[in-house]
């Protein structure tokens, strides 16, 4: 069985390979500081688990969580016990290990995903086709094509090669130019109001002079997109 | 105060001399840049960085064993995030604790 790490501390990824190197039968095929880093390598390779770090800047677990189509089986690590029940709230996610990691409770993990492993193997889902239509959009995440409802999207965020769709439901990391999914989004509902965000102006809570609230995200507004975003609302 | 120990490093290290170095060779060069960021953001009332600073640094403890320490700085982190400095005290004063353990190492 192959697993690659994730995790932002240098200490952490040390320990999380000294204990890998101890579990027979188990793999380290790579270890990563960040999120988008083991993204490019999930593109091009299939990995069993994921030994991940909940709490990392910029992209978190979570978010990566959430940007996998077909994820591998996932032990969460963290220092925060809080995150326990969100993170069981993933099929996908088989164990949750607070630090300092300990062999015989790291073990007992890799016991976990075995059994899920073996378990999915035995029983497979059938999927479904679903019919297309104009408020649908396919990102290519992970090799694969992932449906999107785009009223459903409220943020796209640029992050480099990257862009972060936001929507109800969850959250999609995509390498796109941001410029290549404001050409697909309909600029009746959409409108980019800063360099690195397209909004969707239906979802708009309330605007203050350089921002808007969107969800409980606030988003700047350029000066420049300032007017153009006034004169699409409905004012009194 | 709570005094570090090296029992956690000794047990995952199994007799490896070299990761045990090597780790404590990173626990040192990591937590003097850590605390120095701390001190940094907690002056300039940066709260959410000063969070995750001190998320970092309590991972620290729990490797030196400092178990009553990873405590009362879990809730130090978790104050933070409500804009309370609460046990801010405690936490500075086991930093030089652990400065000087590793020190002698």
């Amino acid at each position: 069985m192959n697993c690659i790490v994730i995790d932002d501390e240098l200490m952490s990824r040390m320990i999380l390979k000294k204990v890998c190197e101890q579990v027979e039968g188990l793999k380290l095929v790579g270890e990563f500081s960040n999120a988008i880093q083991a993204i490019k390598f999930l593109n091009n390779n299939k990995v069993d688990a994921i030994f991940l770090d909940i709490h990392m800047p910029d992209f978190t677990g979570f978010d990566l969580i959430q940007t996998l189509k077909d994820p591998p089986k996932i032990v969460l690590t963290t220092s925060d016990r809080n995150f326990a029940v969100e993170a069981f709230e993933y099929d996908f996610v088989v164990d949750y290990i607070v630090k300092p990691i300990e062999l015989k409770r790291f073990k007992k993990s890799v016991e976990k995903i075995i059994a899920a492993i073996e378990k999915e193997n035995s029983v497979k889902p059938i999927k479904k086709d679903q019919p297309t239509d104009a408020n649908t959009l396919y990102v290519n995440i992970d090799r694969r094509l992932v449906k999107i409802d785009i009223p459903s999207i409220y943020v796209v965020e640029a992050k480099g090669d990257y862009i972060k769709v936001k929507t109800e439901e969850k959250n999609y990391i995509v390498h796109s130019p941001l410029k290549k999914i404001e050409e697909k989004l309909p600029s009746e509902s959409f409108l980019k109001v800063h360099r690195s965000y397209i909004i969707n102006t239906n979802e708009i809570i309330d605007i203050e002079d350089n921002s808007v609230l969107i969800k409980q995200d606030v988003i700047p507004v350029s000066r420049s997109n300032r007017n153009e975003l006034k004169r699409r609302l409905n004012l009194l | 105060m709570e005094q570090p120990n090296l029992l956690y490093i000794n047990e995952l290290s199994k007799g490896d001399e070299d990761f045990k170095k090597q780790v404590v060779a990173v626990l040192k060069e990591e937590l003097s840049g850590e605390i120095e960021n701390y001190f940094s953001h907690i002056k300039n009332r940066d709260l959410k960085k000063t969070k995750e600073i001190v998320h970092r640094i309590k991972h620290k403890m729990s490797i030196l064993g400092l178990e009553k320490s990873y405590k009362i700085t879990n809730e130090f982190e978790n104050n933070l995030a409500d804009n309370s400095i609460e046990n801010k005290e405690y936490f500075e004063n086991v930093l030089p604790v652990m400065l000087a353990f590793l020190k002698k190492l």
